[in-house]
């Protein structure tokens, strides 16, 4: 049986923890709203570039000299994974359920002979892939200094993936993130960037278009911004799945706590009760045996 | 009056101009050129400059480090990779831009050091980028080529 003292202690650490996580959830609601509104203000750009590129690789796609970034090197051998996961934790199940489906994938990929090479972006996916998958580690993209990612980070990112595939290390690559639906639903996502594959829903635009300065000069400008674009898009969903699932976890370990200490609260009661009613029995006792 | 048409302008951050214009000055990767409603379908990738936008309000400039623009008949859109107005773009702003093309000037030639196309490309940029500040009047610094 813990003491009155004990007991008092506990209740103000549980009290103390709740102001944490509740200040924590209000943090997470403000940063998700300026998150989701990244989001939201980098749509346009990126629908309408697909829509560029869907015309472009339709009508480039199938002939002989379409650049790698589009065609593929003609194998599948060598799969470069992408693995972005948040700067931090307390956040749920938002890194562990990116980091699971990697290794799903991971896991597939070895068991079909193919060679994995895993690159993360986030200390977090770094230290979850880390575990069992560390041979199969080629980089990890440190964010944890930037504050509000920019266009220029996703443009760094795409760059490092740009010069490995350059350099022949990989044939096809996939980035891991999770894709925001709304504060409680975040769904982990697996997209192939290169080579370049038409996001669903994307409708080629009708008109027969003049290129200049010519088709193939366009696609070559245009594929390694495509790799950007659909990094930058992916680090901005992440952005805020993260902000969401932390809002989440963080309102659930509110209402934790508020209950623990209910909990603690009454057992308090009683055997501050139970003490008082010991003390009247010796009282009472005492002054009958007189 | 001239046919008005639909003009977007946003860069992968947010978008900049959604308006209904009546002309569109575009630097072009190999000129300039001025669209007006129903343009033959182009589409153009853009070397840094700027892009001067006329509609009923007056007009308005932007200054764009690359990137490609959309021409249909009824709608003009340009994807720029760095847009800025050309108010916000102040000799602190305009030096960045310059150092950031003067950099990757640098790393090409360092890369392709015998093949004259990608650093000609390089440095055509940056001529470029230094040629912006002359038009908007801030003082210049000479590229080191």
């Amino acid at each position: 049986m813990p003491s009155l003292k004990d007991l008092k202690n506990r209740i103000d650490t549980v009290k103390s923890t709740r102001k944490i996580t509740k200040a924590m959830q209000m943090v997470a609601a403000a940063k998700l709203r300026r998150a989701q509104e990244a989001a939201e203000m980098s749509r346009p750009y990126a629908e309408r570039f697909n829509a560029v590129m869907a015309g472009l690789a339709s009508s480039v796609g199938d002939s002989e000299g379409a650049p790698k970034l589009l065609s593929g090197t003609g194998k599948d051998d060598v799969h470069l994974l992408v693995v972005m996961t948040a700067e931090r934790g307390l956040c749920g199940g938002f890194n562990s359920n990116i980091a699971k489906l990697a290794r799903t994938h991971a896991k597939d990929l070895l068991s079909k002979g193919k060679t994995v090479k895993i690159l993360t972006v986030g200390k977090k996916g770094r230290d979850a892939m880390r575990r069992g998958y560390s041979d199969h580690f080629v980089g990890h993209i440190d964010l944890s200094d930037v504050k509000r990612v920019g266009y220029e980070n996703a443009r760094e990112i795409a760059q490092d993936v740009l010069n490995r595939f350059d350099e022949g290390e990989f044939d096809v690559a996939t980035i891991f993130f999770s894709k925001f639906e709304n504060v409680v639903t975040q769904v982990p996502t697996a997209q192939q960037v290169i080579p370049f594959e038409t996001p669903e829903g994307t409708e080629a635009p009708d008109a027969l278009y003049d290129y200049e300065p010519s088709e193939e000069a366009i696609l070559a400008d245009l594929l390694p911004r495509g790799v950007a674009t659909a990094i930058f898009s992916a680090l901005l969903e992440n952005g805020a799945s993260e902000q969401g699932a932390r809002m989440s976890a963080m309102d659930n370990a509110t209402r934790n706590a508020g209950d623990m200490i209910d909990k603690l609260t009454i057992e308090y009661n009683r055997s501050r009760q139970a003490v008082i009613t010991n003390e009247l029995i010796e009282i009472i006792s005492g002054a009958e045996a007189l | 009056m001239a046919d008005a048409f639909q003009f977007d302008l946003v860069s992968p951050e947010r978008r900049l101009a959604t308006v209904e214009a009546t002309s569109v000055q575009i630097p072009g990767a190999d000129g300039d050129m001025t669209a007006m409603a129903n343009h033959a379908p182009t589409i153009t990738t853009l070397r840094p400059g700027i892009v001067t936008v006329t509609h009923s309000g007056g007009t308005d400039e932007y200054v764009v480090s690359g990137g490609f623009a959309q021409i249909a008949p009824d709608e003009i859109s340009v994807l720029a990779e760095q847009a800025l107005p050309r108010g916000d773009v102040t000799q602190e702003v305009y030096e960045r831009m310059v150092e950031e093309a003067q950099k990757a000037y640098d790393t090409t030639k360092e890369t392709y050091k015998n093949e004259p196309g990608p650093v000609d490309e390089a440095a055509k940029l940056l001529a470029d980028m230094v040629a912006v500040g002359g038009h908007i009047g801030l003082s210049t610094k000479q590229p080191s080529l």
